[in-house]
């Protein structure tokens, strides 16, 4: 078996015998990450450049991560430490790297469409570690990880992104793998963070927080974006945590089975209550592990690709 | 020097002429004799055969950006008006979004002074405010003195109701319009047109709304002053439907849309092609539908293509960070007549009034005619030949286009005015 693609940019198309593959070959590499020695050599002398043009901590370190435990060379290219700031453009940066005879490169970018455009400049394998408000499709590949891991399937479940969706990668990425996978996909949030033609992609739109607990399986809580223009688009954090925050208290008067997913970093007291974030319904800290393995399994179907 | 165009229809709805295997005998740029089985001895002068062919008042494009004076790395006036001539233009209105911006009559007259001994005559339209900032009445009397034939802030719209009110105003002085990019400044930004694309794309978007809150402004100020007020690039259903309405009222407004916006949609953008950028950005099939209604019923009055030359670095950029807009100049006539003509949706004659007639209404200039004793400014088209795309022959200093490879039919194949001609890619003095 193998990918139809020999990049990942994104969700949207891709096949559900992709993501199963995907989702299958990861659990064979988190059984590898519970070994005593968490390296395997699948991709030993291939080397893989980390491009990231927006500061990430935890995406970057995962990938790291995953790129040497399947014993690649992994280079960090970060946008504070390289000759972007000189004002070199995004195609000779590309070519530079490509002419240092790089099999893959992993890009973060905070223009859309830009992994698409690495295509067409290089001829490496290309994924996408989140680009503008696109997609960030190992996030999501990793969300459904770790709730089919929980639950046993993803077919059926109904689950809902909560949050500023209309800033939001993953939760773009969330709604087109959960869709081919067989999920029931709701959306939850102030209506001003809500795009106006969502519904046009087959969700369901809820405006009510409760009704959303009550309604799904799962929540994947997005992280609102304090320091990004998401306060202009509710009147005060005050209301959003009102309104839309999680606190066990709400979940306990709607529900009592719900699993809750949270991308990271999380604004505690803000999208959830420290209670929930530390509580027994939230899987975020397995998510992080979960996307080791998930990236591992992105990098190794790709780099042994032919 | 005389010229001989035999054997061509001739088609000039201004004069209701409509002709064909008709003779055009040109002497020193003016029209000596027209009729049937005209004779020129080759000592006397060049005879073309034109059979097939169609000449027609020369096409103006009221709406191109020369870059001169300022960024002459991506087009000049002159290589402006060689690229204009390739497109089948005699004349062009040139925006005032230069640097220095055109609100000065020294800039006026200096573009003039470029222009001076070119085929294609170029009309510059002047800044509404003083460096298109939105604060100061730009010298609107010396402007028009000067040869600036409308008053616009081109790049974007007139800042504040009270300043277009007062531009409008002081415009009834002389009957120039106020050329309006509409779009309110608030609801700016995005970087494509706001639909189901820009969420599956992740781009930031520009709803329609932004456009037509400023159309409905205009309006509105234009019926109180009694101004005109043309709208650039029309790209909204909305919007179009205001102006037809406008109309009805008869409040003067006039409008006109780019090749582009009744040609693509924002399907277009999915490739995230940097010269699918724009602003107006590329709208959904409803607009462009209302696009074609509005051209059928004449509340769209003309085609002008927003010709936008940029630098191919400043194009091979992130597509949030890629400068709007694309070259048109050689392409709008193939698309006109390959979208418009050829589907039926416009008649020939609606075409020249749309490249022809209707600009030089709205900018108070003289319309071509093809009559004896008047000066030869003329298109001559090849409705029918097939031909491709090829942005490497454009003659523009810039090549940004998303037409590059594109099959069109029809075109024009040379060009005349002030005693020269543009044929063969070539330009002559006759």
């Amino acid at each position: 078996m193998s990918l139809s693609s020999r990049h990942l940019l994104g969700l949207q198309g891709v096949p559900k015998e992709d993501i199963q593959l995907i989702l299958d070959t990861a659990t064979t590499f988190r059984e590898v990450l519970e070994r005593p020695i968490k390296r395997v050599p699948t991709l030993q002398g291939k080397t893989i450049v980390n491009l990231f043009y927006e500061s990430s901590t935890r995406t970057r370190i995962s990938f790291e991560l995953a790129e040497k435990r399947l014993s690649a060379d992994a280079i960090n290219f970060a946008v504070s430490t390289s000759s972007v700031n000189k004002g070199e453009s995004l195609k000779d940066t590309v070519r530079n790297i490509e002419a240092m005879k790089v099999d893959m490169v992993v890009i973060r970018h905070s223009a859309a469409g830009t992994p698409l455009m690495l295509t067409k400049l290089c001829d490496a394998n290309i994924i996408n570690a989140g680009d503008g408000i696109h997609e960030h499709p190992t996030q999501a590949l990793l969300d459904m990880y770790s709730i089919r891991e929980k639950l046993g399937r993803l077919e059926g479940l109904k689950v809902c992104i909560v949050g500023d969706i209309a800033h939001s990668r993953v939760a773009l990425s969330n709604i087109f793998g959960l869709k081919t996978m067989g999920a029931k996909v709701s959306v939850c949030g102030p209506s001003t963070m809500i795009p106006k033609y969502i519904q046009e992609l087959g969700v369901d739109v809820i405006y009510n927080i409760d009704e959303a607990i009550q309604e799904s399986d799962v929540l994947n809580v997005l992280r609102i974006q304090l320091e990004r223009k998401a306060r202009e688009y509710f009147p005060s954090i005050r209301e959003y945590v009102k309104y839309f925050g999680i606190t066990s208290e709400r979940l306990e008067r709607n529900k009592k089975d719900i699993l809750i997913l949270h991308p990271g970093p999380i604004n505690r007291g803000v999208e959830l209550s420290s209670d929930v974030a530390d509580g027994p319904y939230q899987i975020i800290l397995q998510q992080v592990t979960n996307g080791v393995a998930v990236r591992m399994a992105v990098l190794y179907l790709l780099g042994t690709l032919n | 020097m005389k010229l001989l165009l035999k054997n061509s229809s001739v088609i000039n709805p201004a004069q209701n002429l409509n002709e064909k295997e008709f003779d055009i005998l040109i002497e020193d740029g003016i029209i000596k004799q027209t009729g049937k089985n005209l004779k020129l001895n080759s000592d006397e002068g060049k005879t073309i055969d034109l059979s097939g062919k169609i000449i027609v008042p020369g096409f103006f494009d009221m709406h191109v950006h020369l870059r001169e004076p300022g960024r002459e790395d991506e087009e000049t006036v002159e290589s402006g008006c060689n690229a204009a001539a390739n497109g089948g233009f005699t004349a062009v209105a040139c925006m005032p979004n230069t640097e220095p911006a055109i609100d000065s009559a020294e800039v006026v007259e200096f573009i003039k002074k470029q222009a001076s001994n070119h085929l294609v005559d170029v009309y510059p339209v002047a800044a509404a405010s003083l460096g298109r900032k939105g604060e100061v009445l730009s010298p609107m009397a010396e402007l028009k003195d000067a040869g600036a034939v409308g008053f616009s802030d081109d790049g974007v719209a007139i800042k504040s109701s009270s300043l277009l009110k007062r531009t409008l105003e002081y415009s009834l002085m002389f009957d120039l319009p106020i050329i309006e990019h509409c779009e309110d400044e608030s609801l700016a930004g995005g970087a494509m047109n706001e639909s189901i694309n820009s969420t599956l794309l992740g781009l930031p978007a520009i709803p329609n709304v932004a456009e037509d809150l400023i159309v409905m402004r205009d309006i509105l100020l234009a019926e109180y002053t009694g101004g005109r007020v043309h709208i650039a690039h029309i790209s909204s259903a909305n919007a179009v439907n205001m102006v037809r309405e406008a109309k009805k009222k008869g409040i003067k407004v006039t409008a006109e849309v780019t090749p582009h916006h009744f040609t693509l949609t924002d399907d277009a953008v999915k490739t995230y092609d940097t010269n699918t950028k724009m602003n107006p950005p590329l709208r959904t099939r409803k607009d462009v539908d209302a696009i074609i209604e509005g051209l059928k019923d004449g509340t769209i009055d003309c085609i002008a293509t927003d010709h936008a030359p940029h630098s191919i670095e400043e194009k091979e950029m992130e597509f949030e960070y890629a400068p709007n807009g694309i070259v048109g100049l050689e392409t709008s006539l193939g698309l006109a007549f390959t979208e418009l003509l050829h589907k039926k949706i416009l008649s020939l004659e609606e075409l020249i009034l749309k490249y022809a007639i209707n600009p030089r209404k709205i900018l108070n200039l003289q319309i071509p005619l093809i009559q004896i004793g008047s000066r030869a400014n003329l298109t001559i088209l090849d409705t029918e030949i097939v031909w491709t795309v090829d942005k490497t022959k454009f003659l523009s200093k810039s090549r940004n286009t998303p037409f590059h490879r594109k099959l069109l039919t029809g075109k024009a194949i040379g060009v005349i005015n002030n005693c020269k001609m543009f044929f063969e890619g070539k330009f002559t003095t006759i």
